[in-house]
């Protein structure tokens, strides 16, 4: 998941009464589990809620390519090339269509991703640390595709039709990603040396703490909650969420035979989850703000590439044009 | 230099060694082409090509390794063995460069691989057939693509078709050793595993200059100097490190046997 500390624009929710016709029938379908589509009338400040959010998950799963692209080229077998690549273009492609989706708002591409480049718009903390040893394409897999699955589960029922139909594509994908990531993983911990099981732990101690802060700020400090759940783009609490990523997560830590970083982390039987140590907010919000390890090398990377392709778009651009107008 | 993966070679484990290098060198190259195309649906084929070409890779590499019955893979043939023991064109191995570099060298390299897995498809050998005839879809799509850049490059502003004839004019001189048969290629032929070399050569000619022409590209000279060595390991500077990239993680850990 790849959307944290969306701004809707609202901190006091407005009630049926209150709303003029237009926005309380809009309220009333999403009440009634009715999806809002393209054409429907919609409240000003959720399509701009909704751009927000959409374009912050498609940004995600475009500078999320490059941690990974940067053990493409070293990828030890051509198996794990050939999937690791194949993982990357999943989520060029998941980039594309959520941005299609965003378009459907209204939005415009091009000027959604140059807000990307000067840093008015966000995308998911996790991709600002570096990935430093192969076991980290793993670890991204399973910690990182698996807290997106928690939060994205649910918003293949959010109200927005494009967007809920693109995440059930996105989920079924990156299911994919998660398992074959833990395989990674699994394979180096039951059949590697002890250089690769240091390898696999290394990597879950340095991406734990990040993959918790994922799921964004805790419940009682997100004021944009409120209203985003009661439009249905978001469906459960942060807390919520990062609960049961980490139910389902540490057992298959246990399994792994690795630990987490966290002296804190313990069953309780008596409630049936795991409780576990603070997360350092602090530095969640430093990444955030753009003071993480890669922010800037990140974004530098992405206006480049832009950059450095504006005389192939001209050309492809010109190239048309002569051919309409030959046709002509 | 005489070493262990030469000793077991016959024609034709050098001949898919040849096939199989070039895909996988080529496939590295876009490996390193990740996060930098000129825009989000180019990320998509590049990535496309890329996956293709290392799926032809391991289809030519496990054949070369089962051939050869050392007990090795397509892993080892891929990551153990140093810059002299690859087989692929000198093409293959140039750097990405801009985005002309990147097409004009995969264009190139497209016209030639389209037209010998024409051929191979009919291959004597039923098992390269059979792997020709499924690269041959790939490679069918890879040279509509590529011609398709070299044409919107050469004919689209002044800055793109300078930089297209700038590409085409360096990389030609590695385009010489694709159609120059050595005795590997006669052998190949001889046993009607792969095509007469003059035929594969002139239908590239003639891909070639239709789609320059249409891409309003001068074409080079044929009998230009070229540059050769690829096929027999001779290699550019560029291949040692390309491969030391590629082969880090199993030369730094010689151990890992599985990962």
């Amino acid at each position: 998941m790849y959307a944290q500390l969306v701004e809707t624009g609202s901190t006091q929710l407005k009630t049926l009464d209150e709303m003029g016709p237009e926005e309380r029938h809009f309220q009333e379908r999403i009440n009634d589990e009715i999806k809002i589509e393209p054409k429907n009338w919609m409240p000003d400040a959720y399509r701009k809620t909704l751009i927000r959010q959409i374009s912050q998950h498609a940004h995600s799963e475009i500078v999320g390519m490059l941690p990974e692209g940067n053990w493409l080229t070293r990828a030890p077998t051509l198996k794990r090339k050939l999937q690791l690549m194949a993982k990357i273009q999943d989520e060029a492609g998941h980039g594309l269509y959520l941005y299609s989706a965003m378009e459907t708002l209204g939005a415009d591409r091009d000027d959604e991703i140059d807000k990307l480049h000067d840093g008015r718009a966000k995308y998911s903390s996790i991709f600002n640390y570096p990935t430093l040893n192969w076991a980290d394409m793993g670890t991204i897999g399973w910690l990182v595709d698996g807290a997106a699955i928690v939060n994205q589960v649910p918003l293949q029922r959010t109200s927005y039709g494009p967007y809920a139909r693109a995440m059930i594509r996105v989920c079924k994908e990156e299911s994919f990603h998660q398992r074959q990531g833990y395989q990674i993983l699994l394979t180096m911990m039951q059949e590697g040396t002890d250089e690769q099981k240091a390898m696999v732990q290394d990597s879950i101690n340095r991406f734990w703490w990040p993959a918790l802060m994922m799921f964004g700020p805790s419940d009682d400090n997100s004021p944009n909650s409120a209203q985003s759940m009661a439009w249905k783009i978001k469906r459960h609490s942060n807390d919520e969420l990062r609960q049961r990523f980490l139910d389902q997560t540490v057992p298959q830590l246990e399994l792994l035979g690795c630990t987490a970083p966290d002296p804190d982390l313990k069953y309780n039987e008596e409630t049936g989850h795991y409780e576990f140590g603070e997360i350092d907010w602090q530095e969640f919000f430093d990444v955030v703000k753009g003071n993480g390890p890669c922010n800037r090398e990140r974004i530098e990377s992405r206006r480049s590439a832009i950059d450095n392709g504006a005389w192939v778009r001209e050309a492809a651009v010109a190239y048309a044009e002569k051919r309409q107008h030959q046709a002509a | 230099m005489q070493n262990a993966a030469q000793k077991t070679q016959t024609p034709l484990t050098t001949f898919l060694l040849r096939l199989g290098d070039n895909a996988l060198v080529l496939g590295q190259r876009h490996a390193q082409l990740c996060g930098k195309a000129p825009t989000l649906e180019e990320e998509l084929a590049l990535m496309n090509v890329g996956l293709d070409l290392f799926g032809q890779a391991r289809n030519w590499l496990t054949y070369a390794a089962e051939l050869e019955d050392e007990g090795h893979d397509a892993d080892h043939l891929a990551f153990r063995r140093d810059a002299h023991d690859f087989r692929n064109l000198l093409l293959v191995e140039q750097p990405n460069g801009d985005f002309a570099d990147i097409i004009g060298r995969q264009f190139l390299f497209d016209a030639w691989h389209v037209h010998l897995l024409e051929d191979l498809a009919q291959s004597s050998d039923p098992r390269i057939a059979e792997v020709a005839a499924k690269s041959l879809k790939e490679a069918t799509y890879h040279l509509r693509r590529s011609s398709q850049w070299v044409m919107r490059l050469g004919d689209g502003t002044e800055e793109s078709h300078a930089r297209m004839q700038r590409a085409v004019n360096n990389l030609w001189q590695f385009t010489g050793e694709m159609l120059q048969a050595d005795e590997i290629d006669q052998a190949m032929q001889e046993a009607d595993i792969a095509p007469s070399p003059e035929r594969l050569a002139s239908r590239w000619k003639a891909t070639v200059e239709e789609v320059f022409q249409q891409a309003t590209l001068e074409r080079p000279p044929y009998d230009a100097w070229m540059y050769t060595g690829g096929k027999v390991g001779h290699h550019t500077e560029h291949l040692g490190f390309l491969l030391a990239e590629m082969q880090y993680l199993p030369r730094a850990y010689p151990d890992a046997t599985v990962w």
